[in-house]
Protein backbone atom coordinates (compact mmCIF):
# COMPACT_ATOMS: atom_id res chain seq x y z
CA UNK A 1 0.00 0.00 0.00
CA UNK A 2 1.04 3.44 -1.05
CA UNK A 3 -0.06 5.96 1.51
CA UNK A 4 0.93 9.71 0.69
CA UNK A 5 1.98 12.60 2.77
CA UNK A 6 1.25 15.97 2.03
CA UNK A 7 4.45 17.56 2.26
CA UNK A 8 4.36 21.43 1.53
CA UNK A 9 4.92 21.93 5.23
CA UNK A 10 5.13 20.56 8.56
CA UNK A 11 5.16 17.28 10.74
CA UNK A 12 5.97 15.22 7.52
CA UNK A 13 8.83 13.24 8.69
CA UNK A 14 6.92 11.42 11.76
CA UNK A 15 3.84 10.47 9.29
CA UNK A 16 6.11 9.00 7.18
CA UNK A 17 7.45 7.04 10.06
CA UNK A 18 4.93 5.28 11.67
CA UNK A 19 3.13 4.14 7.69
CA UNK A 20 6.46 2.59 7.02
CA UNK A 21 6.01 1.22 11.18
CA UNK A 22 2.96 -0.11 9.71
CA UNK A 23 4.58 -2.34 6.65
CA UNK A 24 3.14 0.56 4.40
CA UNK A 25 5.18 2.73 1.85
CA UNK A 26 5.21 6.67 2.63
CA UNK A 27 5.23 9.16 -0.03
CA UNK A 28 5.86 12.33 0.09
CA UNK A 29 3.54 14.42 -1.79
CA UNK A 30 5.09 17.80 -3.42
CA UNK A 31 3.53 18.11 -6.68
CA UNK A 32 0.69 16.85 -8.57
CA UNK A 33 2.72 13.76 -10.41
CA UNK A 34 3.44 12.23 -6.62
CA UNK A 35 -0.63 11.99 -6.31
CA UNK A 36 -0.46 8.74 -8.73
CA UNK A 37 -1.47 5.32 -7.46
CA UNK A 38 -1.77 6.20 -3.83
CA UNK A 39 -4.16 4.15 -1.77
CA UNK A 40 -4.73 7.02 0.91
CA UNK A 41 -3.17 10.12 1.68
CA UNK A 42 -2.34 11.77 5.27
CA UNK A 43 -3.29 15.60 5.52
CA UNK A 44 -0.03 16.84 8.32
CA UNK A 45 -0.12 18.98 11.22
CA UNK A 46 1.49 22.19 10.44
CA UNK A 47 -0.10 25.58 9.47
CA UNK A 48 -2.82 25.21 8.05
CA UNK A 49 -2.56 29.03 6.37
CA UNK A 50 0.93 28.26 4.69
CA UNK A 51 -0.80 24.78 3.41
CA UNK A 52 -3.58 26.62 1.84
CA UNK A 53 -1.19 29.01 0.16
CA UNK A 54 0.81 26.55 -1.32
CA UNK A 55 -2.09 23.84 -2.30
CA UNK A 56 -3.01 27.10 -4.39
CA UNK A 57 0.19 28.71 -5.89
CA UNK A 58 1.43 24.21 -6.64
CA UNK A 59 -2.29 23.76 -7.85
CA UNK A 60 -3.04 20.26 -5.40
CA UNK A 61 -6.46 21.53 -4.22
CA UNK A 62 -8.61 20.50 -7.08
CA UNK A 63 -6.57 17.30 -7.69
CA UNK A 64 -6.78 16.40 -4.05
CA UNK A 65 -10.25 17.23 -4.12
CA UNK A 66 -10.89 14.97 -6.79
CA UNK A 67 -9.54 11.78 -5.46
CA UNK A 68 -10.79 12.82 -2.43
CA UNK A 69 -14.53 12.33 -4.09
CA UNK A 70 -13.33 9.74 -5.94
CA UNK A 71 -13.06 7.56 -2.72
CA UNK A 72 -9.15 7.95 -1.95
CA UNK A 73 -9.25 7.66 2.44
CA UNK A 74 -7.60 10.72 3.45
CA UNK A 75 -6.87 11.04 7.34
CA UNK A 76 -6.17 14.86 8.45
CA UNK A 77 -4.19 15.76 11.88
CA UNK A 78 -4.62 19.23 13.24
CA UNK A 79 -4.09 21.70 10.07
CA UNK A 80 -4.83 18.60 8.05
CA UNK A 81 -8.01 18.82 9.43
CA UNK A 82 -8.80 21.67 9.26
CA UNK A 83 -8.09 21.28 5.38
CA UNK A 84 -10.50 18.99 5.35
CA UNK A 85 -13.49 20.55 7.29
CA UNK A 86 -16.29 21.82 5.15
CA UNK A 87 -16.89 24.75 7.44
CA UNK A 88 -13.90 26.53 8.92
CA UNK A 89 -15.19 29.00 11.56
CA UNK A 90 -14.40 32.53 10.68
CA UNK A 91 -14.11 31.67 7.17
CA UNK A 92 -16.00 32.29 4.36
CA UNK A 93 -14.92 29.82 2.13
CA UNK A 94 -13.04 26.40 3.41
CA UNK A 95 -10.06 24.75 1.97
CA UNK A 96 -10.33 21.11 0.53
CA UNK A 97 -13.99 21.12 2.18
CA UNK A 98 -15.03 17.56 2.43
CA UNK A 99 -15.77 16.54 5.55
CA UNK A 100 -18.88 17.12 7.00
CA UNK A 101 -17.65 19.39 9.88
CA UNK A 102 -17.19 22.66 11.38
CA UNK A 103 -13.92 23.50 12.55
CA UNK A 104 -12.65 26.17 14.99
CA UNK A 105 -9.26 26.82 14.58
CA UNK A 106 -6.57 27.47 18.07
CA UNK A 107 -9.80 26.27 20.05
CA UNK A 108 -7.52 25.37 23.32
CA UNK A 109 -5.65 28.71 23.85
CA UNK A 110 -1.99 29.79 22.41
CA UNK A 111 1.12 28.11 22.95
CA UNK A 112 1.61 28.15 26.88
CA UNK A 113 -1.96 26.63 26.30
CA UNK A 114 -1.22 23.74 24.62
CA UNK A 115 -1.04 19.82 26.47
CA UNK A 116 -0.62 16.55 26.44
CA UNK A 117 -3.11 14.16 27.79
CA UNK A 118 -4.57 10.71 27.56
CA UNK A 119 -8.07 9.88 25.59
CA UNK A 120 -10.36 7.92 25.33
CA UNK A 121 -10.95 6.73 21.54
CA UNK A 122 -13.76 4.44 20.37
CA UNK A 123 -12.70 0.74 19.15
CA UNK A 124 -9.26 1.86 19.45
CA UNK A 125 -8.34 1.90 23.05
CA UNK A 126 -8.69 3.84 26.56
CA UNK A 127 -4.92 4.91 26.96
CA UNK A 128 -4.36 7.23 23.53
CA UNK A 129 -1.48 9.72 23.94
CA UNK A 130 -2.56 12.60 22.63
CA UNK A 131 -0.62 15.86 22.12
CA UNK A 132 -2.61 19.21 21.44
CA UNK A 133 -0.68 22.37 19.99
CA UNK A 134 -2.67 25.14 19.06
CA UNK A 135 -5.21 22.43 18.27
CA UNK A 136 -8.77 23.15 16.57
CA UNK A 137 -11.50 21.28 17.95
CA UNK A 138 -14.77 20.07 15.86
CA UNK A 139 -17.78 22.55 16.78
CA UNK A 140 -20.72 20.29 15.04
CA UNK A 141 -20.43 17.73 13.12
CA UNK A 142 -23.03 16.00 10.37
CA UNK A 143 -25.70 13.00 11.16
CA UNK A 144 -22.58 10.54 9.17
CA UNK A 145 -20.03 11.34 11.33
CA UNK A 146 -18.99 9.25 13.78
CA UNK A 147 -17.47 10.56 17.24
CA UNK A 148 -14.37 8.88 17.97
CA UNK A 149 -13.16 10.58 20.69
CA UNK A 150 -14.06 13.82 23.08
CA UNK A 151 -11.87 16.16 25.50
CA UNK A 152 -14.25 18.35 27.61
CA UNK A 153 -17.35 17.65 25.68
CA UNK A 154 -15.31 19.02 22.33
CA UNK A 155 -15.02 16.47 19.40
CA UNK A 156 -11.58 15.93 19.14
CA UNK A 157 -11.55 12.85 16.42
CA UNK A 158 -13.92 11.98 13.82
CA UNK A 159 -14.57 9.41 10.69
CA UNK A 160 -17.12 9.90 8.07
CA UNK A 161 -16.81 7.24 5.10
CA UNK A 162 -13.68 7.35 3.98
CA UNK A 163 -12.36 10.56 6.07
CA UNK A 164 -10.60 10.36 9.50
CA UNK A 165 -10.19 13.80 10.99
CA UNK A 166 -7.96 14.46 14.38
CA UNK A 167 -7.22 17.72 16.62
CA UNK A 168 -4.48 16.36 18.04
CA UNK A 169 -1.17 14.52 16.63
CA UNK A 170 -0.58 11.36 17.59
CA UNK A 171 2.54 11.11 15.05
CA UNK A 172 4.28 12.83 17.90
CA UNK A 173 4.36 10.23 20.13
CA UNK A 174 5.50 6.56 19.45
CA UNK A 175 1.77 5.15 19.94
CA UNK A 176 0.67 3.86 16.21
CA UNK A 177 -2.67 2.63 16.82
CA UNK A 178 -4.62 5.60 15.20
CA UNK A 179 -2.33 5.20 11.94
CA UNK A 180 -3.20 1.74 12.09
CA UNK A 181 -6.80 2.22 12.32
CA UNK A 182 -6.57 4.55 9.23
CA UNK A 183 -4.43 1.91 7.54
CA UNK A 184 -7.36 -0.80 8.62
CA UNK A 185 -9.61 2.20 6.70
CA UNK A 186 -7.43 2.10 3.45
CA UNK A 187 -7.65 -1.66 3.49
CA UNK A 188 -11.53 -2.16 3.52
CA UNK A 189 -11.73 0.68 0.86
CA UNK A 190 -9.39 -1.67 -1.44
CA UNK A 191 -11.26 -4.60 -0.44
CA UNK A 192 -14.31 -2.57 -1.27
CA UNK A 193 -13.28 -1.85 -5.03
CA UNK A 194 -11.43 -5.45 -5.72
CA UNK A 195 -14.63 -7.01 -4.73
CA UNK A 196 -17.05 -4.76 -7.30
CA UNK A 197 -14.59 -5.54 -10.09
CA UNK B 1 -5.18 14.81 33.44
CA UNK B 2 -3.72 17.67 30.86
CA UNK B 3 -0.01 18.66 30.71
CA UNK B 4 1.11 21.83 30.03
CA UNK B 5 4.73 22.81 28.70
CA UNK B 6 5.81 18.99 28.17
CA UNK B 7 8.86 18.62 26.34
CA UNK B 8 6.79 16.94 23.74
CA UNK B 9 4.67 19.60 23.97
CA UNK B 10 7.28 22.70 22.85
CA UNK B 11 9.51 20.11 21.05
CA UNK B 12 6.64 19.00 18.73
CA UNK B 13 5.33 22.75 18.66
CA UNK B 14 8.85 23.08 16.50
CA UNK B 15 7.74 20.09 14.73
CA UNK B 16 5.06 21.32 13.14
CA UNK B 17 7.24 24.71 11.48
CA UNK B 18 9.23 22.08 9.47
CA UNK B 19 9.80 22.80 6.04
CA UNK B 20 8.08 26.60 6.45
CA UNK B 21 9.50 29.96 6.93
CA UNK B 22 9.52 32.50 9.86
CA UNK B 23 9.92 36.36 9.06
CA UNK B 24 10.62 39.14 11.32
CA UNK B 25 8.25 41.60 11.28
CA UNK B 26 7.87 44.83 13.26
CA UNK B 27 4.45 45.83 13.23
CA UNK B 28 0.62 44.80 12.07
CA UNK B 29 1.06 45.43 8.30
CA UNK B 30 4.46 43.43 7.64
CA UNK B 31 3.30 40.76 10.05
CA UNK B 32 -0.06 40.35 7.48
CA UNK B 33 1.85 40.59 4.74
CA UNK B 34 4.36 37.70 6.46
CA UNK B 35 1.41 35.75 6.63
CA UNK B 36 -0.47 36.00 3.32
CA UNK B 37 2.88 34.80 1.90
CA UNK B 38 2.95 31.98 3.85
CA UNK B 39 4.57 32.17 6.81
CA UNK B 40 4.80 29.79 9.29
CA UNK B 41 5.62 32.11 11.44
CA UNK B 42 6.40 35.59 12.36
CA UNK B 43 9.11 36.85 15.43
CA UNK B 44 7.64 40.28 16.79
CA UNK B 45 10.97 42.92 17.06
CA UNK B 46 11.49 46.33 17.37
CA UNK B 47 13.87 46.50 14.65
CA UNK B 48 14.97 44.33 11.94
CA UNK B 49 19.28 42.90 12.59
CA UNK B 50 20.20 45.49 9.93
CA UNK B 51 18.71 47.97 11.59
CA UNK B 52 19.87 46.86 14.84
CA UNK B 53 23.34 46.75 13.64
CA UNK B 54 22.83 50.27 12.24
CA UNK B 55 21.44 51.93 15.49
CA UNK B 56 24.23 50.77 17.42
CA UNK B 57 23.47 50.76 21.53
CA UNK B 58 21.69 48.31 23.55
CA UNK B 59 19.43 46.26 21.65
CA UNK B 60 16.72 44.77 24.03
CA UNK B 61 13.54 43.01 24.43
CA UNK B 62 10.64 44.98 21.91
CA UNK B 63 8.32 47.32 23.52
CA UNK B 64 4.80 44.74 24.29
CA UNK B 65 2.73 46.97 22.43
CA UNK B 66 4.86 46.16 19.30
CA UNK B 67 4.48 42.48 20.61
CA UNK B 68 0.76 42.52 21.27
CA UNK B 69 -0.02 44.39 18.22
CA UNK B 70 1.54 41.69 15.90
CA UNK B 71 -0.50 38.84 18.17
CA UNK B 72 -3.62 40.18 17.17
CA UNK B 73 -2.72 40.84 13.91
CA UNK B 74 -2.23 36.96 12.47
CA UNK B 75 -3.68 33.61 13.05
CA UNK B 76 -0.09 32.03 13.05
CA UNK B 77 2.26 31.71 15.71
CA UNK B 78 3.98 34.53 17.15
CA UNK B 79 7.20 34.61 18.60
CA UNK B 80 9.31 37.41 20.17
CA UNK B 81 13.09 37.66 21.60
CA UNK B 82 14.36 38.24 24.94
CA UNK B 83 18.00 38.82 25.64
CA UNK B 84 20.68 35.77 26.08
CA UNK B 85 20.18 35.28 30.11
CA UNK B 86 17.48 37.90 30.85
CA UNK B 87 15.23 36.00 33.04
CA UNK B 88 12.21 38.86 33.14
CA UNK B 89 12.30 39.23 29.52
CA UNK B 90 11.66 35.96 28.88
CA UNK B 91 8.98 35.96 31.65
CA UNK B 92 7.64 38.58 30.34
CA UNK B 93 7.14 37.53 26.59
CA UNK B 94 5.60 34.16 28.36
CA UNK B 95 3.08 36.04 30.27
CA UNK B 96 2.14 37.94 27.11
CA UNK B 97 1.55 35.00 25.65
CA UNK B 98 3.81 34.95 22.97
CA UNK B 99 4.05 31.30 20.88
CA UNK B 100 8.01 30.91 21.17
CA UNK B 101 10.90 32.95 22.75
CA UNK B 102 13.92 33.49 20.71
CA UNK B 103 17.02 33.70 23.07
CA UNK B 104 19.14 35.44 20.63
CA UNK B 105 22.18 36.91 20.28
CA UNK B 106 20.50 39.55 18.16
CA UNK B 107 19.83 41.16 21.19
CA UNK B 108 22.51 42.88 24.00
CA UNK B 109 23.12 40.05 25.86
CA UNK B 110 22.02 40.74 29.63
CA UNK B 111 24.41 37.60 31.16
CA UNK B 112 27.46 36.95 29.97
CA UNK B 113 28.04 33.63 31.61
CA UNK B 114 25.08 32.15 32.09
CA UNK B 115 21.73 31.28 29.16
CA UNK B 116 18.43 30.73 30.26
CA UNK B 117 17.14 27.82 32.06
CA UNK B 118 14.64 27.33 29.55
CA UNK B 119 13.76 23.75 30.67
CA UNK B 120 11.80 26.00 33.52
CA UNK B 121 9.46 27.79 31.07
CA UNK B 122 6.28 26.43 29.88
CA UNK B 123 6.51 28.60 26.81
CA UNK B 124 8.77 26.70 24.51
CA UNK B 125 12.71 28.72 23.19
CA UNK B 126 14.74 28.63 20.18
CA UNK B 127 18.35 29.33 20.67
CA UNK B 128 21.53 29.92 17.78
CA UNK B 129 24.58 27.72 17.82
CA UNK B 130 27.33 27.12 15.80
CA UNK B 131 28.33 23.76 16.22
CA UNK B 132 26.91 20.67 18.12
CA UNK B 133 28.42 21.62 21.49
CA UNK B 134 26.98 25.00 21.80
CA UNK B 135 23.80 23.23 19.97
CA UNK B 136 23.43 20.61 23.08
CA UNK B 137 24.34 22.78 25.53
CA UNK B 138 20.89 24.93 24.93
CA UNK B 139 19.18 21.74 24.82
CA UNK B 140 20.85 20.49 28.19
CA UNK B 141 19.09 24.01 29.29
CA UNK B 142 15.46 23.54 27.35
CA UNK B 143 15.28 24.71 24.30
CA UNK B 144 12.82 22.80 22.08
CA UNK B 145 14.36 24.42 18.87
CA UNK B 146 17.54 25.50 17.53
CA UNK B 147 18.46 27.66 14.63
CA UNK B 148 22.06 28.64 13.02
CA UNK B 149 23.24 31.86 14.54
CA UNK B 150 24.80 32.79 10.90
CA UNK B 151 25.76 36.55 10.99
CA UNK B 152 22.39 38.53 11.13
CA UNK B 153 21.63 41.26 9.18
CA UNK B 154 24.35 41.30 6.68
CA UNK B 155 22.13 39.36 3.89
CA UNK B 156 25.31 37.48 3.78
CA UNK B 157 24.68 33.45 3.83
CA UNK B 158 28.76 32.35 4.54
CA UNK B 159 28.09 32.22 8.29
CA UNK B 160 25.01 30.27 8.38
CA UNK B 161 26.51 27.98 5.42
CA UNK B 162 29.28 27.65 8.05
CA UNK B 163 27.57 26.89 10.78
CA UNK B 164 24.98 24.20 9.46
CA UNK B 165 27.59 22.39 8.23
CA UNK B 166 29.66 22.39 11.05
CA UNK B 167 26.42 21.16 13.31
CA UNK B 168 25.41 18.46 10.55
CA UNK B 169 29.09 17.04 10.23
CA UNK B 170 29.26 16.89 13.83
CA UNK B 171 25.83 15.08 14.44
CA UNK B 172 26.94 12.49 11.92
CA UNK B 173 30.58 12.43 13.49
CA UNK B 174 28.68 11.33 16.21
CA UNK B 175 26.32 9.22 15.00
CA UNK B 176 29.27 7.26 13.38
CA UNK B 177 31.11 6.18 16.91
CA UNK B 178 31.47 3.40 18.81
CA UNK B 179 29.33 4.15 22.15
CA UNK B 180 32.69 4.21 24.35
CA UNK B 181 34.14 7.19 22.02
CA UNK B 182 31.17 9.67 23.08
CA UNK B 183 32.08 10.52 26.47
CA UNK B 184 35.81 11.93 25.47
CA UNK B 185 33.43 13.44 22.53
CA UNK B 186 31.35 15.02 25.21
CA UNK B 187 34.27 16.30 26.88
CA UNK B 188 36.21 17.61 23.77
CA UNK B 189 32.56 19.63 22.55
CA UNK B 190 31.38 20.64 26.15
CA UNK B 191 28.10 19.11 25.42
CA UNK B 192 25.91 16.97 27.91
CA UNK B 193 27.25 13.05 27.33
CA UNK B 194 23.69 11.89 27.33
CA UNK B 195 22.38 14.62 24.43
CA UNK B 196 25.19 12.57 22.17
CA UNK B 197 23.33 9.36 23.54
CA UNK B 198 20.58 10.26 22.78
CA UNK B 199 21.77 11.81 18.91
CA UNK B 200 23.87 8.47 18.41
CA UNK B 201 20.36 6.51 18.93
CA UNK B 202 18.04 8.75 16.82
CA UNK B 203 20.63 9.32 13.87
CA UNK B 204 20.25 13.29 14.30
CA UNK B 205 19.92 16.21 16.59
CA UNK B 206 16.19 16.02 19.03
CA UNK B 207 14.77 18.62 17.80
CA UNK B 208 14.17 20.85 15.39
CA UNK B 209 17.05 23.08 13.53
CA UNK B 210 16.35 25.59 11.01
CA UNK B 211 18.65 28.29 9.57
CA UNK B 212 19.22 31.77 10.30
CA UNK B 213 21.72 34.43 9.87
CA UNK B 214 22.20 35.84 6.34
CA UNK B 215 19.19 34.65 4.45
CA UNK B 216 18.51 36.72 1.23
CA UNK B 217 17.30 35.24 -1.83
CA UNK B 218 15.04 32.12 -2.31
CA UNK B 219 18.28 30.65 -3.32
CA UNK B 220 19.47 30.95 -0.46
CA UNK B 221 16.75 29.18 1.53
CA UNK B 222 16.71 26.68 -0.86
CA UNK B 223 20.65 26.49 -0.24
CA UNK B 224 19.78 26.19 3.44
CA UNK B 225 17.86 23.40 3.13
CA UNK B 226 19.96 21.25 0.48
CA UNK B 227 22.55 21.66 3.84
CA UNK B 228 20.12 19.88 6.00
CA UNK B 229 18.21 22.78 7.90
CA UNK B 230 14.59 21.77 8.86
CA UNK B 231 13.40 25.13 7.71
CA UNK B 232 14.58 29.20 7.39
CA UNK B 233 13.99 31.93 9.40
CA UNK B 234 14.47 35.46 7.69
CA UNK B 235 15.12 38.75 9.61
CA UNK B 236 16.15 41.59 7.50
CA UNK B 237 16.14 39.85 3.78
CA UNK B 238 12.38 40.37 3.81
CA UNK B 239 11.71 43.88 4.49
CA UNK B 240 14.70 45.16 3.34
CA UNK B 241 14.16 43.82 0.05
CA UNK B 242 12.84 45.92 -2.65
CA UNK B 243 9.92 44.22 -3.06
CA UNK B 244 8.87 42.73 0.12
CA UNK B 245 5.77 40.51 -1.12
CA UNK B 246 7.54 39.13 -3.62
CA UNK B 247 10.26 38.40 -1.68
CA UNK B 248 8.45 36.88 1.29
CA UNK B 249 6.32 34.43 -1.06
CA UNK B 250 9.33 33.41 -3.60
CA UNK B 251 11.15 32.44 0.05
CA UNK B 252 8.30 30.56 1.20
CA UNK B 253 8.25 28.50 -2.36
CA UNK B 254 11.92 28.10 -2.98
CA UNK B 255 11.81 26.60 0.60
CA UNK B 256 9.44 24.03 -0.05
CA UNK B 257 10.69 22.95 -3.67
CA UNK B 258 13.71 23.35 -2.56
CA UNK B 259 14.88 20.70 -5.30
CA UNK B 260 13.28 22.09 -8.01
CA UNK B 261 15.70 24.22 -9.54
CA UNK B 262 13.29 25.48 -12.72
CA UNK B 263 10.81 26.78 -10.10
CA UNK B 264 13.62 28.25 -8.71
CA UNK B 265 14.67 30.11 -11.58
CA UNK B 266 10.64 31.16 -12.07
CA UNK B 267 10.34 32.40 -8.78
CA UNK B 268 14.17 34.37 -8.40
CA UNK B 269 12.71 36.21 -12.05
CA UNK B 270 12.63 40.35 -11.87
CA UNK B 271 12.12 40.16 -7.93
CA UNK B 272 14.00 43.63 -7.28
CA UNK B 273 16.84 44.13 -5.43
CA UNK B 274 17.27 42.25 -2.25
CA UNK B 275 18.65 43.59 0.96
CA UNK B 276 21.94 45.12 0.45
CA UNK B 277 24.78 42.32 1.73
CA UNK B 278 27.79 42.82 3.88
CA UNK B 279 30.68 41.36 3.65
CA UNK B 280 31.93 39.64 6.83
CA UNK B 281 35.14 40.27 6.80
CA UNK B 282 34.69 43.75 7.40
CA UNK B 283 33.08 43.38 10.56
CA UNK B 284 35.07 43.95 13.65
CA UNK B 285 35.26 40.97 16.05
CA UNK B 286 32.99 43.30 18.44
CA UNK B 287 30.64 43.90 15.40
CA UNK B 288 29.72 40.20 15.26
CA UNK B 289 26.80 38.87 16.79
CA UNK B 290 27.99 35.57 16.50
CA UNK B 291 30.43 35.87 19.21
CA UNK B 292 27.51 36.62 22.01
CA UNK B 293 26.81 33.24 23.92
CA UNK B 294 28.58 30.46 24.20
Amino acid sequence: MKIGVLALQGAVREQIRQIEQLGCEGIEVKSQADLQGLTGLVLPGGESTTMRKLLDRFQLLEPIRSLAQKGLPMFGTCAGLILLAKQVAGRNEPHLGLMDIVIERNSFGRQVDSFEVELSVRGVGDDIPAVFIRAPHIVSAGEDVEILARLDGRIVLAKEGHYLGCAFHPELTEDIRIMQYFVEMVNKTLLAKNSSI
Amino acid sequence: MKQVGTETVKRGMAEMQKGGVIMDVINAEQAKIAEASGAVAVMALERVPSDIRKAGGVARMADPRIVEEVMNAVSIPVMAKARIGHIVEARVLEAMGVDYIDESEVLTPADEEFHLLKSDYTVPFVCGCRDLGEAARRIGEGASMLRTKGEPGTGNIVEAVRHIRKVNGQVRRVVGMNEDELMTEAKILGAPYELLVEIKRLGRLPVVNFAAGGVATPADAALMMELGADGVFVGSGIFKSENPEKFARAIVEATTHYKDYQLIAEISKELGTPMRGIDIATLQISERMQERGW
